[in-house]
């Protein structure tokens, strides 16, 4: 209401302090002080208060001994020998490997549930949409508290375990099963292996040539396999089968020997999975849905059946919209593995950001260093997902 | 296309021979034509169909019979629901619910104090209310209580003691001493005249003198209003301090919800601004801060908010230890609210802001009357699922030390007063209904939005 | 991201702040002015500090706060806690927060030096032990080759287990929890073979257990955890208040004065118990106090054998043993010096 002016505007004569561009240079020189200002003062609080409070600070603790033991490792350490930067290293691989495990899983599950939500099976698809609903509005750390307390509470105790078939043992400590020893000889199974994924996809590659000019359909799925199971285990027949197992034992407390998988470990896997996988099915349910009716109905006209056209029409055109959230999701659930903390798998935050920080102390490194794992991680993905996604643009006309 | 080039097409997929003729199917319509076009459609649908009624009539029962039939719905010990103890099997022990029901809700809140929760409770409940429901009139009084007497009054009811009741004096008497000079500009004649422009008078000058003082000036009388009657309650009850150690259960859980959601959003609104701004520098910072807070598990910012938030600050102002994972996520929150905002910020057609530009509006007149109600309005559904987000992470405060809702059911668990083996799975049932209940319901009505705003697209 | 950060900050200092202390005049002097002392406990260990449904806090760590309180303002109820967790114990104490930290704290050296802290006292000899199953049948920790055992992760329990077990030359596996609670939880539902903390912490915990008689607490104590009030360097008066709160209440358990009969002993001839209650002596005067401070702590809080009994010992549901706490005349390790 004030701003009704009397007089109309004079350009030209507007004195310097109301020119728009000197306007911004002066907000921007504030605003870049003030940040300065900020940082100077947060920075120079901490060197004092780590001074007062007598807390070491740089990198030095890296090569300390760390001292205590983890039960998850993929790479040896153990506390006699090992140090804060081989714990980082268990720690991260952790994450990694629950993460990529965790993607693969769900990414099927939720494109299952993602087609089952708009299946034409009444109950497939209220059952899907059940699911989704109670999954995505329950919060994760909850369904890790549950999965965790579930995995691990029906099982029986150490001394009664679940015996399944092939020497593999199921209790509340996790599935016990024996674990290869390879024996002298064995790489060339390995290599065998290796060319046997060569030869599969170079097969791939000169039946679809096939198809694209002839016609002429080959089974792709049959040959390949072949190619990778067949060839290394003719090899491995050959050479005179080089590999034995380490069976597991019944020992006082539990069974020694074999490989673990580790209670905590299904519990975060699980967790991660459904819990992804549910916002995954909405992304491909989207993405479907984004795919003109014209297309299913034009597919449907050609005489292809449900099966077919969902595979080769509807979903090739639907994954240019569903990757990008899609990755957003794969990102999520590599970031929530570090709720891991809660139910005690030794994760990147839980070994890193947990032990380690308690022992040293050193906040700001641990945080720091932390933070910049999974800073990485997002940005290295963003990165091939940007260059993935100008791909698929192309395709557009 | 002839005839003769059908004939003559080498193509083998063409049927040359008339297929015989197929049996009437058996109904169109009806329940029998439904089930069989829906559920049994062949074979791959039928194994499916079953597969389903399969897990349904296996779960469905047992799920009835834990939390209803088996259930147990009083008691004062774990011996209620004993099974051995009660001679039946025992499902739920709901009676452990009902026993904790107000831990659960206070957390360790001093008994004698807790009407100053409810009465918070109260304002938040009001406050959603007129700011979701459609038809609510007021709707930037609302926004104003929501945003500004919220939060005070929270913090000077929750928290109390000398420091937030002094707090309170100084905003009445800073109220008061407004009042006073707005009534005589308004009822003294001439006064305004030389107080302020004519320009206003021309507009001011039509109204009674009631309706001059009231109209501009009623969010101060609705914050006298209400810091009135605390201070009042003040006076007559008292509020003595109650450390943020004591604060616990729901109390905590929708406190630190409630300052997501009210810092998130102005805090997101500046972030997308800044993003887009012509400015470098500004957009840099915006750009540099939203990513990176976007990069990380929030976890790591709680962590850093818990251990490195102490030692960025001298040492007599240490934050409170709730304080720190209540900034942490606000500035987390206000990352993703930044690039919601963002988007609508970009669908705003070039035209609205073109228009805003030939009236003469300046950036911030621009942004403030044309652009932001739009962009706001167009994107309340991702808002109210970034709302949903945040308050599913509320329980991660957990780790570092908060007394939430879930933390507290987690700490009655271990609690042998109510150890038994159905408790755990009632404690989560519980929580699992409560979180379900409020995200639900907040997606119900982000649907509903978007669906009003797709009628108003639709025309 | 600091823009936002650092106006928070300056929020978060406008608004909530937990005033710190100044160090130009004496700790006690601020207490007495500010009419309250802050304590920094832990979250709650039953026995030795943990509050109740209404918030009133117990404990034999939470007992010594109350009786420094009852001897500056004659009433054991001045007194703020601050539950502090083990990650934050230190930098509450250090910043100020707290005024002294009695909450299961053990006595190292790194921490008495470098963290720049003063220990008062040992007001509980502890140290590591292990629960394990009856069921199980194990009588010694050397016999636990190859279990799992449970521990809460970020403290010295976590490295004392691995040393044991190196040192023993055994295999175990170990499973770590944030929390105390996730850790006794998982041990309650079979995860583990054996949980372990300090033997006070075991005892505490065992209550958290639905059935607590079906577990021990093994015989072997793996490390030496004294257990002490802490305050900060600087401060040498404020230190010598903790430290002879503490002496007063083992003493007057040695003199045989108790909460029942110190008011009697107001008209002891007996020299010792004369300077303990201030009835001789200026003795209170030499750390700023009343001189019949030691007569308030007895009156309001009791003696440390009665403090014991009733938050630990044989009146508590920890039952713990007095053991190594016992007074150095019954055997213990508990030894005063003199009042005089």
């Amino acid at each position: 209401m004030s701003t009704v002016s009397t007089q109309p505007p004079q350009p030209g004569k507007a004195s310097l302090f109301y020119d728009p561009k000197i306007r911004g240079y002066v907000y921007q020189l504030v605003l870049l002080a003030l940040v300065v200002f900020v940082i100077y003062e947060a920075a120079s609080n901490a060197i004092e208060n780590l001074r007062a409070q007598k807390i070491a600070s740089g990198f030095g603790f890296w090569h300390n001994a760390a001292g205590f033991d983890v039960n998850q490792k993929l790479i040896p350490f153990s506390a006699s020998g090992s140090t804060y930067g081989q714990a980082f290293w268990v720690g991260l691989l952790n994450t990694l490997l629950v993460a990529s495990i965790g993607i693969v899983l769900a990414t099927f599950l939720g494109f299952f549930i993602g087609v089952a939500r708009l299946s034409s099976n009444w109950i497939l698809a209220k059952l899907a949409m059940i699911y989704v609903e109670v999954v995505r509005n329950l919060p994760l750390l909850l369904q890790l508290f549950f999965w965790y307390n579930a995995v691990l509470k029906p099982l029986p105790e150490a001394r009664n375990s679940i015996a399944l078939p092939g020497n593999i043992f199921l209790n509340n400590r996790g599935l016990i099963a024996p674990s290869p020893i390879f024996g002298p000889g064995f790489s060339m199974v390995t290599l065998a292996l290796f060319i046997g994924i060569i030869a599969a996809i170079g097969f791939y590659i000169w039946s679809k040539r096939q198809q694209e000019a002839t016609g002429k359909q080959y089974p792709n799925g049959l040959i390949a396999l072949a190619l990778i199971l067949v060839l290394p285990l003719i090899v491995f027949v050959i050479i005179g089968m080089p590999l034995t197992f380490d069976l597991p034992q019944q020992g006082r407390f539990n069974l020694t020997g074999g490989f673990q998988i580790f209670p905590e470990f299904v519990a975060l896997l699980v967790g991660l999975t459904t819990y992804t996988a549910a916002f995954i099915a909405e992304v491909v349910r989207a993405g479907i849905l984004a795919v003109s009716r014209g297309q299913t109905e034009a597919a449907h006209a050609l005489g292809l059946r449900p099966g077919p056209t969902l595979k080769l029409v509807v979903i090739p055109q639907a994954m240019r919209v569903i990757i990008p959230p899609l990755t957003s999701n794969y990102l999520n659930l590599t970031k929530n593995s570090s709720l891991a903390v809660v139910i005690g798998y030794p994760d990147l935050v839980q070994v890193f950001m947990g032990t380690v920080l308690n022992q040293t102390g050193q906040a700001v490194e641990m945080v720091s260093i932390t933070m910049a794992v999974y800073l990485t991680i997002s940005l290295v993905t963003s990165f091939f997902m940007n260059i993935y996604n100008k791909r698929m643009a192309l395709v557009e006309r | 296309m002839t005839d003769a080039t059908t004939e003559n097409a080498p193509n083998f997929f063409i049927r040359r021979e008339t297929l015989p003729q197929e049996a009437a199917p058996l109904s169109v319509a009806g329940p029998v034509a439904w089930i069989r076009s829906n559920l049994f459609n062949g074979p791959l649908n039928t194994i499916l169909t079953l597969l389903c009624a399969y897990i349904v009539v296996t779960s469905v029962p047992g799920i009835l019979r834990f939390y209803f039939i088996d259930a147990v719905w009083s008691g004062t010990n774990r011996d209620a629901c004993l099974a051995d103890k009660i001679g039946r099997p025992v499902g739920a022990c709901w009676a452990y619910i009902a026993d904790r029901y107000q831990y659960f809700i206070y957390g360790s809140y001093p008994i004698s104090e807790r009407w100053r929760v409810n009465i918070v409770f109260a304002m938040f409940a009001l406050g959603i209310v007129w700011m979701l429901w459609n038809k609510a009139p007021m709707k930037k009084l609302g926004a104003f209580f929501f945003f500004v007497l919220l939060p005070i009054s929270a913090y000077v009811l929750l928290l109390g003691g000398p420091s937030a009741t002094g707090f309170l004096h100084i905003l009445l008497w800073v109220l008061l001493a407004l009042t006073a000079y707005y009534a005589v500009l308004s009822f003294v004649p001439g006064i305004a005249r030389f107080y302020t422009g004519p320009a206003l008078l021309a507009v001011e000058e039509a109204a009674p003198p009631w309706k001059r003082f009231y109209r501009p000036k009623r969010l101060i009388l609705m914050a006298l209003v209400a810091f009135g009657i605390i201070a009042l309650l003040e006076n007559a009850v008292g509020l003595p301090r109650v450390d943020t150690g004591l604060w616990g259960g729901m109390t905590v859980t929708f406190l630190v919800a409630a300052v997501g959601i009210v810092f998130s959003l102005p805090l997101g609104v500046v972030l997308a601004l800044g993003r887009r701004s012509k400015l470098p520098i500004i957009q840099l910072l915006s750009v540099v801060f939203i990513e990176f807070v976007r990069g990380v598990p929030l976890i790591t910012v709680l962590f850093m908010a818990n251990t490195m938030l102490p030692l960025f600050v001298p040492q007599e102002y240490s934050p409170d230890r709730l304080l720190r994972p209540l900034v942490g996520v606000a500035l987390f929150a206000a990352a993703y609210m930044a690039e919601v905002i963002r988007g609508g910020l970009q669908a705003m057609p070039k035209g609205q802001y073109e228009g805003a530009m030939s009236l003469g509006l300046g950036y911030w007149q621009m942004m403030r009357l044309i652009i932001l109600p739009q962009a706001l309005r167009i994107v309340i559904p991702g808002i109210v699922n970034t709302f949903i987000g945040l308050f599913k992470d509320t329980t991660l405060v957990t780790i570092v030390g908060i007394f939430d809702f879930l933390r507290t059911i987690e700490a009655t668990l271990v609690d042998p007063t109510w150890a038994t083996p159905t408790t755990r799975g009632t404690g989560y049932a519980f929580a699992a209904m409560f979180y379900f209940l409020c995200c639900w319901g907040m997606s119900r009505y982000s649907i509903s939005v978007e669906k009003r705003l797709a009628a108003g697209q639709r025309r | 991201m600091n823009k936002y950060f650092g106006a928070a900050l300056v929020g978060a200092a406008m608004t909530v702040c937990i005033g710190g202390a100044q160090a130009q005049t004496g700790l006690l002097a601020q207490i007495k002015s500010r009419g309250q002392v802050t304590c920094g406990v832990g979250p709650g260990l039953a026995g030795f500090g943990i509050p109740d449904a209404q918030g009133n806090w117990t404990g034999l760590d939470v007992d010594l706060c109350r009786a420094i309180s009852a001897a500056i303002f004659n009433d054991p109820l001045k007194v703020k806690f601050v539950p502090l967790s083990s990650k934050d114990r230190f930098t509450a104490l250090q910043s100020g927060e707290v005024d002294l930290l009695s909450r299961n704290t053990t006595w190292t050296m790194s921490r008495d030096t470098a963290l720049g802290l003063n220990f008062a006292g040992v007001n509980y000899y502890d140290g590591q032990g292990f629960m394990v199953r009856k069921k199980l049948g194990i009588d010694s920790a050397l016999k636990l080759a190859g279990a799992s055992v449970c521990t809460q992760q970020g403290t010295t329990t976590e490295l004392n287990l691995a040393d044991f077990f190196r040192a023993n030359k055994m295999k175990y596996e170990v499973v770590a929890f944030a929390t105390s609670d996730e850790t006794i939880k998982a041990y309650e539902s079979g995860r583990c073979d054996a949980f372990t903390t300090d033997s006070s912490g075991l005892y505490a915990e065992r209550l958290k257990l639905s059935v607590p008689e079906d577990h021990i607490v093994l015989p072997e104590i793996i490390s030496k955890e004294p257990l002490g009030p802490v305050v900060r360097h600087g401060d040498d008066n404020w230190l010598d208040v903790v430290k002879w709160t503490y002496f007063a209440m083992l003493n007057a358990e040695e003199l045989g004065i108790s909460k029942a009969n110190v008011d009697e002993m107001l008209k002891s001839e007996n020299p010792d118990i004369k300077r303990l209650v201030g009835t001789e002596g200026k003795f209170g005067e030499a750390i700023g106090l009343p001189n019949d401070w030691a007569y308030r702590i007895v009156k309001h809080v009791g003696n440390y054998g009665e403090s014991f009994e009733k938050n630990v010992g044989q009146g508590s549901l920890l039952k713990i043993a007095r053991g190594q706490n016992a007074l150095w005349t019954k055997g213990g390790l508990q030894y005063a010096p003199p009042i005089r």
